[in-house]
């Protein structure tokens, strides 16, 4: 039995990888909707790291970062955190939002919420590949935005994993159009005993 | 020479003056600078979460909870020479306006509650504090003077 993520053994994180890939896929589909463009792709990577390793992805704890996070809870409970450099954050809701808010005085009320439905929608995709591939049940929270220090954000998460081990799931995922890349970054938390009962589901003995 | 000394997440350090310690970042967890102002010792922990009984089976770092770490960071101080401390703490924030349903609950006020019992069974006062609200802080502790100084973004720096 799994009792924290630094038991995960290669199958399990094939799994978690395989979740992340699909979800993936399904953000940039509904990626495609929002911008009503054709949103490409690149395959994400999927890591099972430490906090230090994430940091330094998001270019250092200090580095100020846009996180929407949403609870997930029914029969998996967890938190999936989509996370935003602020330039790409600015990006993507410049082609969403036309407002004359300048940008050095950081997101407009508009962006702000374009950027939440962005969390929420893209989140939505990840905790659906679970969904999709467990037929478990899955209720999905409101998206939660807050805009600050990588560090001070990323505790959240992490202070939940925290109490079942020293590492978190990883996804870095970068979309492309024609004109735009965005880099983004998602964290998925789920319990154990939802990681033992979606293993359980898809025949792997967790 | 005075030298900057990093605390990760569930970490701390110590020092003497002139040294000063950082620690990047706190959201919910929870920063604590223990001083000695006659011997001029100190040392910064970065907490984060409350209680050692939370602890997974297995778990090694006993800096990662309020708890253990700061009766940890104690005796290192008195090892060091260090006698009568007083504490200045910061963070303990909620950084989504989530409710407090989860596991978790908010933790970022349980931090801080975690914190304050840890010092008080130690007898260590609590002379200055920044906790709580919505945002992270960076803090640096400056052992020369004893300082702390809080930074956030978008908001004035405050030394405490």
């Amino acid at each position: 039995m799994i009792s924290n993520y630094e038991e995960l053994q290669d199958m399990h994180i094939d799994v978690l990888r395989e979740i992340g890939n699909i979800g993936a896929g399904n953000a940039a589909t509904s990626l495609a909707m929002i911008l009503n463009a054709e949103v490409g792709i690149r395959l994400p990577t999927v890591r099972i790291t430490d906090f230090d390793t994430a940091l330094n992805a998001m270019g250092g704890a200090e580095a100020m970062t846009v996180g929407v996070l949403l609870n997930f809870s029914g029969e998996a409970n967890g938190m999936i955190m989509f996370l935003l450099g602020m330039d790409d954050a600015q990006n993507i809701t410049s082609v969403l939002v036309q407002d004359d808010a300048p940008a050095e005085e950081g997101l407009s009320e508009m962006k702000l919420s374009a950027i939440k439905e962005i969390g929420n929608i893209l989140g939505s995709a990840y905790v659906n590949s679970i969904a999709l591939l467990t037929g478990l049940h899955i209720d999905l929270s409101v998206p939660y935005i807050a805009i600050d220090m990588a560090g001070a954000i990323l505790s959240v998460p992490i202070i939940e994993f925290g109490a079942v081990g020293d590492k978190v799931m990883f996804i870095e995922e970068s979309f492309f159009t024609n004109e735009q890349k965005l880099n983004s970054n998602v964290i998925m938390f789920a319990e154990v005993d939802t990681l033992q009962r979606i293993m359980g589901r898809l025949g792997i003995e967790g | 020479m005075s030298e900057l000394k990093k605390v990760g997440i569930s970490d701390y350090a110590v020092a003497r003056a002139p040294d000063v310690i950082v620690t990047y970042a706190l959201g919910s967890c929870v920063g604590i600078c223990l001083y000695d102002n006659a011997k001029k010792i100190g040392g910064l922990s970065h907490i984060m979460l409350p209680d050692s009984s939370m602890a997974p089976r297995g778990e090694t770092n006993r800096m990662k909870f309020a708890d253990t770490a700061v009766a940890d960071i104690t005796r290192d101080l008195k090892n060091m020479g260090a006698g009568r401390l007083t504490a200045k703490i910061a963070g303990g924030a909620q950084m989504f306006a989530t409710p407090a349903t989860g596991a978790m609950g908010n933790i970022g006020e349980r931090n801080v509650k975690a914190v304050k019992a840890a010092l008080a069974a130690l007898r260590i006062p609590i002379i200055a504090e920044d906790t709580g609200r919505d945002y992270g802080r960076t803090v640096f502790f400056d052992v020369a003077t004893g300082i702390m100084k809080v930074q956030s973004i978008g908001r004035s720096t405050h030394e405490l």
